[in-house]
């Protein structure tokens, strides 16, 4: 389409501009850069990341000179935006979406002395590293947070695609639910879209209707809150804090924490320590969090939440810890054993709770 | 399915088609003026993030819209300039328009992400709306619905029945013409234009201060590109429109609730429908070249020389 071609030139012309107005500075700061999916302002993913930035801005100060290019399409665009990168001096260079993995490793491959570290990919090489962080205990927890709260017993999730990532959260939620209220079931209406701040209120909306009374949604913008706030609903956040969309709706939320994880690496870059490794964090890595608790969530409710929570730190609990009984009655994982991080990371199949089958 | 069911999704309907329906009726004026306007997408956008500024820090609705509304006319007045005083491609420009909305809107609107609003409360009609199903699917909407299809109705009055609207589909047919008989285009096409920028900008305000009221970057995802294709699937009439737009919401809305109801039609195949339903009238139209030549203004797109 025109329109795509017109924007993506446009992309290309930006991202020239921002690196020569970095090639410009001093050498002796480190030079970090980063590649954004979608804009800074989408209150969601990107956000989260750019928050992250910020915060390897406040912990080095003159230390370190950081460099976002936004709106970054992934494939063909993304690997000259990453190669200019490379080639303007940067020392350390984050690709925040899934689909930048192959490009990152291709540019990688030329500039062997850059470090690159990718987020939510599975492809590691000497100077490329992986980083994801472990949102299914978030999903797990609000799932606790939701069971206690529903009246209805009916749970309503907005989902963007059915990939491994999104199914992964399902099961989490609903195992969460579950756990403290066996009779919930979880309805999944999915937006085919990580953005759309309309029909994921529609989506919402409907499930309201058909009479779930908490939802949450692994979509990017706070429209879900919007229509749970407008039908009297709860809503469970993700990605950042909601509440401001939801006073009254916004339970709490899963929030990207990326500043410790970021500065970390920046750090490791400065010292000479960096190295390539696969980063998967969870609470205990502070790598994410669970944003305040709404008024309406009682005390006794936040008390179990966080000992739930310190059972994940601590590693007594986990989400996907045996037995673990798929839709069609199949236990995939016997009691006693936890699911590995290789099948949680290739989910392809709904816990038992889950209403509707998972679309092929 | 209930009966309340039947009227929420009807309701729903009718929310979702109205920001189309608002942008549509806006680029049918200006088309019918003889101006491609591709820019809907950038003025719907400058239209929702001023919107939201403006009803941000005024606490009102209503200065929220009528900002939405002047930021929509500024920015159909840069197109107007360049397309009209300095004669550059109507297509080029429009697109140049909605790429330097979508980034200038983004970058206003920066320190507004993750604050909110209070939305709009619905107005239920007193009497009809406590008509039991018809209550709830029609009369319980808000103040910009029931305005929505005012400026329906008002559009093709327009058109049918004033002097005006013959100018304006004069000045569309053949601008020549109309000079010949003594009528500036250059101002109608103008008027038209800036109508068009004051309904997208009105359609942005709608999604960003009551539809989900919220900014967030590019948050119109599309609807300026459905509007401008509804303009056609519509063949330039204004009762098409309306009942298109309609359409499409309903197309949307269908996805999500079958789903609701686990009906096993992939997601993705039925997050198609509104464009499979745009391709299949598009088709329909265009097996019959006449008939398309019939409804759409002789000289849609083309720049007019005074000189000529």
């Amino acid at each position: 389409m025109l329109k795509t071609r017109v924007i993506k030139a446009a992309i290309a012309a930006l991202a020239s501009a921002t690196v020569l107005l970095s090639a410009q500075s001093f050498a002796e700061a480190t030079k970090v850069a980063f590649v954004y999916v979608g804009p800074t302002g989408d209150a969601g993913w990107t956000y989260a990341h750019d928050k992250g930035r910020q915060y390897v801005e406040e912990q080095f100060g003159d230390k370190v000179e950081t460099t976002y290019v936004e709106s970054v399409a992934e494939g063909a665009d993304s690997e000259r935006v990453i190669r200019q990168l490379a080639k303007s001096g940067h020392d350390l260079i984050f690709t925040t979406s899934f689909g930048y993995m192959n490009p990152t490793l291709k540019v990688a491959k030329a500039f062997p002395k850059v470090a690159f570290e990718h987020a939510s990919g599975y492809k590691q090489s000497k100077n490329v590293g992986t980083y994801f962080d472990r949102a299914y205990e978030g999903r797990y927890l609000t799932g606790v947070v939701a069971g206690k709260m529903t009246k209805s017993n009916v749970l309503g999730y907005v989902g963007s695609f059915p990939i491994p990532e999104v199914i992964r959260g399902i099961n989490a939620f609903t195992r969460g639910a579950q756990s403290v209220n066996p009779d919930i079931k979880v309805k999944v209406v999915w937006v085919s879209s990580w953005y759309d701040p309309g029909k994921e209120r529609e989506a919402a909306e409907t499930m309201i209707l058909q009479g779930a009374d908490v939802i949450t949604q692994h979509t990017d913008s706070p429209g879900p809150i919007n229509a749970a706030e407008a039908k009297g609903a709860y809503a469970i956040g993700y990605n950042s804090d909601m509440a401001e969309y939801g006073k009254t709706a916004h339970l709490t939320a899963t929030v990207h924490n990326w500043g410790p994880l970021y500065a970390s690496k920046v750090k490791a870059v400065m010292d000479g320590t960096w190295k390539a490794e696969d980063v998967w964090g969870g609470f205990a890595d502070d790598a994410l969090i669970l944003a305040p608790f709404n008024d309406a969530v009682p005390q006794d409710v936040r008390d179990y939440v966080n000992a739930q929570k310190a059972a994940i730190v601590d590693g007594s609990l986990h989400p996907f810890a045996g037995p673990v009984t798929a839709q069609d009655g199949t236990v995939k994982v016997a009691e006693g054993e936890v699911m590995s991080d290789g099948d949680m990371l290739g989910f392809s199949w709904y816990v038992d709770g889950v209403d509707g089958a998972l679309p092929k | 399915m209930d009966i309340d069911l039947i009227a929420n999704i009807i309701f729903a309907t009718i929310r979702t088609g109205t920001p189309l329906l608002i942008v549509a009726l806006g680029e049918l004026v200006c088309e019918k003026s003889g101006v491609l306007n591709l820019g809907q997408e950038g003025m719907m956008l400058m239209g929702a993030v001023v919107g939201f500024i403006a009803a941000f820090h005024s606490d009102s609705i209503t200065v929220g819209f009528i900002c939405a509304m002047l930021a929509g006319i500024s920015m159909s007045l840069i197109f107007g300039f360049i397309t009209m005083n300095l004669n550059a491609n109507q297509v080029a420009s429009g697109l140049a328009l909605t790429i330097f909305g979508t980034g200038l809107s983004g970058f206003i609107g920066l320190a507004y992400v993750g604050k909110a609003l209070d939305g709009v409360e619905a107005i239920v009609i007193p009497g009809l709306g406590s008509i039991p199903f018809l209550g709830t699917a029609f009369f319980s909407h808000d103040i910009i619905v029931y305005l929505s299809v005012f400026m329906c109705i008002f559009v093709y009055y327009f058109f049918k029945n004033t002097r005006a609207g013959l100018i304006v589909k004069a000045v569309g047919e053949s601008p020549e013409s109309a000079q010949a008989i003594g009528l500036s285009v250059l101002s109608v096409r103008y008027m038209a234009i800036m109508f068009g920028g004051a309904m997208a900008g009105m359609a942005g305000a709608y999604l960003s201060l009551v539809y989900t009221p919220l900014w967030a970057d590019n948050m119109t995802a599309g609807r300026g590109w459905i509007a401008l294709a509804l303009v056609v699937f519509a063949s330039w009439r204004v009762e098409r429109v309306l009942l298109g737009a309609y359409l499409f919401g309903a197309a949307s809305i269908v996805n999500l609730i079958l789903q609701g109801y686990n009906v096993s039609i992939s997601p993705n195949l039925l997050a198609t429908l509104p464009y499979v339903a745009t391709i299949l009238v598009l088709v329909a139209l265009s097996s019959n070249q006449a008939k398309v030549k019939m409804f759409a203004p002789v000289s849609l797109g083309k720049p007019f020389h005074r000189s000529n």
